[in-house]
């Protein structure tokens, strides 16, 4: 295992940059974080829809939910790959299709967690910001979303997890992440696909572990201050 | 304007092979339910049993496979496990359907490890003084999670267990990453032989939704027919 690292470690870091397009762990990395950041907005709005209380909008966005929350994210990824291309106009890239198979994807299920969030604030918040003269938009956007997006930060961070995990799935498209790239590593060397898969859990295990800790120190930290408060 | 052929999905050649598709990621689907139902019960017995060894292996196991994403659990199962084994056992193994064997042991890995924690969160739910009484009434670790811990905690358990059964049906589609011939897979053969991309995943789409809605039926069926009874 160490002398696959030692031959192929910058590859299987970065790919082929920068003598070509970045790959690897580093495009793994920033795929989920900027699915995470496109996202959260769509994630928002959508939260924002689905409770809102015209029928006009909560109806479609809670159909579109059911709809993503019930197919593979794989279904999203070829709806993209095919969709967009016609959509747009011009050819799209793997980063991109897969970029925004992901922001939909992710996109439906962090709606569904900021809506537990906000639902999970007592009704007197929002009853008491109309009370005070505020609009259903300010006391939403002052009052009910600060607390409710603080208490919600653990779960981000576990979305943060499944979005890295999600990414695997560039593997089908082409794209260079860092499942791809052990792929093209073990099909160059032939000989040890057993090592290099074995690394490949290994390293998905590190990031996701690492991070589903963090999500267990959050969590504590906000059950403490909220104690106190 | 793209001319949306209904007619391709509902007789022919592209139809059978939808067809025989969905049919294999059913099969396959409830393949790693028989299996993983009772390894989750062991492991989630294993992480709350008295041994602290059992819990370590437990607790080892479950975040081993939850914080790996399936797809590297498919090629590992698929690519690199065989060759660790001895000729005679390989040669043996791709006579046969060696994709959909290795796809479901990675299936049965990876659910079991998600259905022993909802199962292990609802033995957690029932008071430890049950445990307690049962334990003092005579009856061993293993008599009291029969006979008196598990038969409480299933109606808890259900409802989370399968809302997991959603998550196994979408997760097959993954198989397709190592050949094996399920939905997915077949979707995207029928559009590279016909380049109707639409229709083949619209199937695909429409297959997933139906089976995803039916098993979201059945938990709230599931709900509505046995609540939980508050204590």
């Amino acid at each position: 295992m160490f002398d696959i690292l030692k031959n192929f470690g910058v590859f299987y870091l970065i790919g082929q940059y920068p003598h070509g397009p970045l790959g690897g762990l580093a495009l793994t990395l920033i795929l989920a974080a900027l699915a995470l950041l496109f996202a959260l907005p769509v994630g928002l709005l959508l939260a924002m829809c689905r409770i809102s209380p015209f029928p006009m909008l909560r109806l479609p966005v809670t159909g579109l939910i059911y709809v993503i929350r019930g197919t593979p994210l794989l279904m999203v990824i070829f709806w993209a790959y095919f969709l967009l291309p016609t959509l747009t106009g011009h050819k799209t890239d793997q980063f991109s299709t897969m970029l925004a198979a992901l922001v939909i994807f992710d996109g439906a299920y962090l709606s569904e967690i900021i809506r537990a969030g906000i639902e999970g604030l007592p009704r007197g918040q929002m009853e008491s910001a109309r009370s005070l003269g505020f609009s259903y938009l300010q006391s939403m956007v002052l009052v009910v979303l600060p607390q409710a997006l603080r208490n919600m930060l653990p779960s981000l961070v576990n979305q943060f997890i499944s979005s890295v995990k999600e990414t695997s799935l560039g593997y089908i498209i082409s794209l260079s992440e860092v499942s791809f790239v052990a792929g093209q590593i073990s099909t160059q060397l032939m000989t040890k696909p057993a090592e290099i898969y074995l690394l490949l859990g290994l390293t998905y295990f590190v990031m996701c572990f690492g991070l589903s800790r963090f999500a267990f120190w959050l969590e504590r930290q906000l059950a403490v201050r909220s104690v106190k408060v | 304007m793209y001319n949306f052929n209904l007619s391709v999905l509902l007789s022919g050649q592209y139809h059978d092979w939808l067809v025989a598709g969905l049919l294999l990621s059913i099969k396959l689907a409830l393949l790693t339910l028989i299996f993983s139902l009772p390894m989750a019960l062991l492991i989630a017995v294993l992480r709350l049993s008295p041994v602290s060894i059992f819990r370590a292996a437990a607790i080892a196991y479950v975040e081993s496979i939850r914080n790996v994403p399936l797809l590297a659990h498919m090629l590992f199962w698929y690519f690199g496990a065989p060759e660790i084994l001895p000729e005679p056992v390989k040669a043996w193994l791709y006579e046969r359907n060696v994709e959909a064997a290795s796809s479901v042991i990675a299936l049965v890995l990876y659910t079991s490890a998600y259905m022993a924690e909802d199962i292990r969160s609802g033995i957690r739910s029932i008071p430890k003084e049950q445990m307690e009484a049962g334990r003092a009434l005579g009856f061993g670790f293993l008599d009291t999670m029969r006979l008196v811990i598990l038969p409480q905690s299933l109606r808890l358990t259900i409802p989370p267990l399968i809302s997991q059964m959603l998550n196994l049906w979408k997760n097959t589609s993954i198989a397709m990453v190592i050949g094996v011939g399920e939905m997915m897979y077949q979707a995207q053969q029928v559009e590279s032989a016909s380049f109707r991309s639409y229709e083949a995943f619209s199937f695909a789409t429409a297959a997933y939704l139906s089976i995803s809605l039916l098993i979201t039926l059945l938990s709230s069926w599931y709900q509505q027919r046995y609540p939980v009874r508050s204590a």
